[in-house]
C-alpha cells in the first residue's frame, strides 16, 4: 500500500536532484499515485481539513508572537495593541483564536468518524495512536494558548488546571510549584507557557508527519471496512482524493470565516475581556468548549485525586481502544448493535459537555456521574462484549461489491448482497 | 419599516425563547442579574452592520460629559475619535477634544516629569491615578475601564440561544447587558436589603445591588441634533460609543468579511463542479 513510486522525472534538472535525493518521488508516490479506496465519502476529508486548520495555526500564531508581549503587566495591552494598532490586528487574532475551536471541531469529527468505520483495528493500531497522542498535545496546546492573554478566564483556568496535579500523592504539591515556577500562577507561568504553546505545534506537526507515513503504510480504512482488493477498488490520490478534499475544506473554512468575520467573540469568555486579577475569582470558571466534556468528568467524581484520575483516563482509555474492541468487523455499517451504542456514545459526549459547562451542583451532578460512567462503560465493558455477541451483517466481497450494492440498482444489489451471503 | 420588522420578528423569537426556557428547568438563581437583558436593535449589528456616526459622537459627548470622570479610557487614542469606522470627529475636531486634556510627560532635559496639553497620537488620561485611587474615591469599588466594557459583560445565553445565535450572529450580549444596566435603576422591592452606598438594580450581574448610582438621567446632556434627551437615548448612546470603544475595527471585519465570503463560496462552487467532474467516471 505504500505506494512505491515508479516515477521516472522527464525534466533534466528534476533527474539531477532525484537521484541524489527522491524527494519527487516520494510526493509521487505519496500525493499523487497513492491508491485511495473509491467509496470514501465526505467524513473521510477532515485529514486534509486538519492539515489546513494546522498550517493556518501556525502562520497566524507566529505572525501574533511579533506583537505580543508575554509579561503578566503588558500581555493584556499587548493584545489590544494588535486588535487597534497592527494592520489588520484584529483579524490575524480572530483567525487564531477561532482557529483554535474549529480545529478542534474537525478533530472530533475526525476521531469520531474513526470511531464509527473502526478505523483503529488491525493494521491501524500504531496509526490509531498517534492520532491520540497529536489529540493531547492539541489539548495541552490549546490550554496554553488560552492563558496567554493573561484575562481573567486565562487566568483562572491555568490556576485550576494546574492545581489539578497537586492531587498526585506525595508530590503534587511540589509538582504544581514546579509547573508555576513559583508559589502562585504568576509572570514565570505566562512566560513558560508562551514558550511552550510555541514549541508544542512544531511537535504537532512532526507527530502528524508520522501519522501520515504510518497511514500511508497501511492505506486508509473506508465506509466498507474491508481492504481494497484489487486496482478496481482505488483510485488514485490525485485527482481523486486531492479535489474532493479542496472542496470540502473550502466549506470547512466557510463555517470557520462566518465565525471569524461576524462572531468572533462567540467562542470566547467575556471574563476574559478583563485584565487578570489574582484577587478576583469569576463566579463560574469554565474552560474552552471542547474541553467541557471532561471537566464534566473531572467534577463528577467527589474526590479530587479520583476525579483527576478519571479525566486522564478518559483520554488513555482511548489508547487501548485498538484491543479493547473485540469484533473483527471494522465498520459499523455492518454492525447494528455497535451502531446504536456509537450513537449513544455521540449523545452522552454531548450531554457531558454541556454539563461541563453548568455549575457542579444538584441534578448536574448525578448527570454527570451517569455521563461518566457510561462513557467508560462504552470502551470498557460494552465494546469488548460487543464483539462476542453481536452478529454483524454480511460483508462485501469487495469494495467494487459496496458500492454496486449502494448505487447499482435494485437488481445489483440484490446480486451482490445475494453472493455476500453466499459467501457468508 | 426595517425595524418593524427586525422588532417583530425579535418579539417572536422571545416569545417562543420564553416559553422554551420556562419550561425547561429553571436553572439555579445565579449570583445576581435577577432580569435577563432584553435584546435591543443596533445598528452595528448582523453581517451588514456599521456605526451610526452621528450615534457615537452623541454618545462620546455622554461619555466625556457624565461617565468620564470616573471611567477611564484606557486603550483608546484620541486620534482614534477620528478614525474610519468610529464617530469620525474631523482633524480639527479630534485635536481641540485632546486639548482640552493634560497628560504627564518626560523627563524633560532636566529629568523632571511635566505635564501637558494632550495630542491626537496620546491615549485617554485616566481619571485616576491608580486603581486603588479610583476605589478609595468610589466608596470601595472602582470603576471599571470603557475601552473593552461592551465585550466584557455577558449574560450567559443558555439553550436554544447558543445554538439559534449561530445563524443570527447575535454578538450583541455586551451592549443589550450594559442599555439594560443603565435603565434598570429601580426601587428594592420589598424583602430586598440593600447595603448603604449601594443601588438596586435587577440586571446588574454582580449582585442585586451596584455601587454606582443611577449615572444618568433625562436633560442631562445636551443634544444639538434634536435627538430626545431622554435617559433611553442617553443609554443607547453611549452603550453604541461603547462598543465602539471595545471593537473599533468591526466595520473594516464585517466589510471584508462580505466580500471574503461571497470569493470563498464562489471558490467553493467552483470546486464542487471540478469535483463533480473528475469523479464522473468513476463509480464510488
Amino acid at each position: 500500500m505504500s505506494g512505491h513510486s515508479t516515477y521516472q522525472p522527464k525534466n533534466r534538472i528534476v533527474r539531477w536532484v532525484e537521484e541524489r535525493l527522491p524527494i519527487f518521488s516520494l510526493m509521487e508516490g505519496q500525493f499523487i499515485s497513492f491508491p485511495t479506496p473509491k467509496n470514501l465519502n465526505y467524513w473521510w476529508t477532515f485529514g486534509m481539513i486538519l492539515s489546513v486548520m494546522l498550517v493556518i495555526q501556525l502562520v497566524t500564531g507566529i505572525v501574533l508572537v511579533m506583537h505580543f508581549t508575554p509579561h503578566e503587566d503588558l500581555a493584556f495591552a499587548s493584545i489590544e495593541h494588535i486588535m487597534r494598532n497592527v494592520n489588520y490586528g484584529w483579524l490575524i487574532r480572530y483567525m487564531h483564536a477561532n482557529g483554535g475551536a474549529f480545529f478542534f471541531l474537525a478533530v472530533y469529527i475526525h476521531i469520531f468518524r474513526g470511531l464509527y468505520y473502526g478505523s483503529y483495528k488491525s493494521p491501524r493500531e500504531i496509526l490509531w495512536i498517534l492520532g491520540v497522542i497529536i489529540y493531547l498535545l492539541m489539548m495541552a496546546t490549546g490550554f496554553m494558548g488560552y492563558v496567554l492573554p493573561w484575562g481573567q478566564m486565562s487566568f483562572w483556568a491555568a490556576t485550576v488546571i494546574t492545581n489539578l496535579f497537586s492531587a498526585i500523592p506525595f508530590v503534587g504539591e511540589a509538582v504544581v510549584t514546579w509547573l508555576w515556577g513559583g508559589f502562585a500562577v504568576d509572570n514565570p507561568t505566562l512566560q513558560r507557557f508562551f514558550s511552550l504553546h510555541y514549541l508544542l505545534p512544531f511537535a504537532i506537526a512532526a507527530v502528524v508527519a508520522l501519522h501520515v507515513w504510518a497511514l500511508h503504510v497501511v492505506g486508509q480504512n473506508n465506509p466498507s471496512g474491508i481492504e481494497p482488493k484489487s486496482t478496481k477498488d482505488t483510485v488514485p490520490f490525485t485527482p481523486y482524493a486531492t479535489i474532493k478534499d479542496s472542496f470540502v475544506t473550502v466549506v470547512f473554512l466557510l463555517a470557520y470565516l462566518w465565525f471569524v468575520f461576524y462572531m468572533p467573540n462567540y467562542m470566547g469568555h467575556a471574563d476574559n475581556y478583563i485584565p487578570a486579577d489574582p484577587l478576583k475569582t469569576p463566579a463560574h470558571i469554565v474552560p474552552e468548549w471542547y474541553y467541557l466534556p471532561f471537566y464534566a468528568i473531572l467534577r463528577a467524581i467527589p474526590d479530587k485525586l479520583g476525579g483527576v484520575v478519571a479525566m486522564f483516563a478518559a483520554i488513555i482509555v482511548l489508547f487501548f481502544l485498538p484491543w479493547l474492541d473485540t469484533s473483527k468487523v471494522r465498520s459499523a455499517t455492518y454492525r447494528p448493535l455497535f451502531r446504536l451504542f456509537f450513537w449513544i456514545l455521540v449523545a452522552v459526549c454531548i450531554l457531558l459537555g454541556w454539563l461541563g459547562a453548568k455549575p457542579a451542583e444538584g441534578i448536574y451532578v448525578t448527570l454527570a456521574r451517569i455521563g461518566t460512567a457510561y462513557y467508560f462503560a462504552h470502551f470498557l465493558i460494552i465494546l469488548p462484549l460487543l464483539g462476542l455477541f453481536e452478529k454483524p451483517k454480511p460483508l462485501p466481497a469487495s469494495i467494487s461489491d459496496a458500492v454496486l450494492a449502494k448505487h447499482g440498482g435494485a437488481g445489483a444489489a440484490t446480486e451482490a448482497v445475494a453472493a455476500a451471503e453466499k459467501r457468508g | 419599516m426595517k425595524h418593524t420588522v427586525v422588532s417583530a420578528l425579535t418579539g417572536i423569537v422571545a416569545a417562543v425563547g420564553l416559553t422554551i426556557a420556562s419550561a425547561a428547568v429553571t436553572p439555579a438563581a445565579a449570583a445576581g442579574g435577577a432580569h435577563r437583558p432584553v435584546e435591543q436593535w443596533w445598528s452595528f449589528a448582523g453581517p451588514f452592520g456599521t456605526y451610526d456616526r452621528a450615534q457615537l459622537q452623541r454618545g462620546f459627548k455622554v461619555f466625556k460629559e457624565v461617565c468620564a470622570g470616573c471611567h477611564g479610557l484606557q486603550f483608546v487614542a484620541f486620534r482614534n475619535l477620528g478614525e474610519p469606522g468610529g464617530p469620525e470627529f474631523s482633524e480639527a475636531e479630534v485635536k481641540a477634544i485632546a486639548a482640552e486634556y493634560t497628560v504627564v510627560d518626560g523627563p524633560d532635559a532636566e529629568g523632571e516629569m511635566f505635564e501637558r496639553e494632550a495630542k491626537p497620537a496620546d491615549l485617554w488620561p485616566s481619571p485616576f491615578a491608580n486603581v486603588e485611587a479610583a476605589a478609595a474615591a468610589n466608596g470601595g469599588a472602582a470603576p471599571p475601564d470603557f475601552s473593552l466594557l461592551a465585550k466584557a459583560r455577558a449574560v450567559e445565553r443558555g439553550f436554544p440561544w447558543f445554538v439559534l445565535d449561530w445563524f443570527t450572529t447575535y454578538q450583541e450580549a455586551g451592549p443589550d447587558y450594559i442599555y439594560a444596566l443603565l435603565t434598570g435603576y429601580e426601587e428594592a422591592p420589598d424583602g430586598v436589603e440593600v447595603g448603604d452606598g449601594l443601588y438596586y438594580n435587577p440586571y446588574f450581574l454582580g449582585g442585586t445591588a451596584i455601587a454606582m448610582a443611577p449615572p444618568i438621567d433625562d436633560e442631562m446632556v445636551d443634544y444639538t441634533d434634536g435627538t430626545p434627551m431622554t435617559l433611553e437615548h442617553y443609554a443607547r448612546d453611549v452603550t453604541a460609543f461603547m462598543m465602539w470603544a471595545a471593537e473599533p475595527k468591526l466595520e473594516e471585519r464585517k466589510r471584508i468579511g462580505m466580500a471574503t465570503m461571497l470569493y470563498v463560496l464562489a471558490f467553493a462552487g467552483l470546486l464542487f463542479v471540478a469535483k463533480k467532474k473528475v469523479w464522473s467516471d468513476v463509480d464510488h
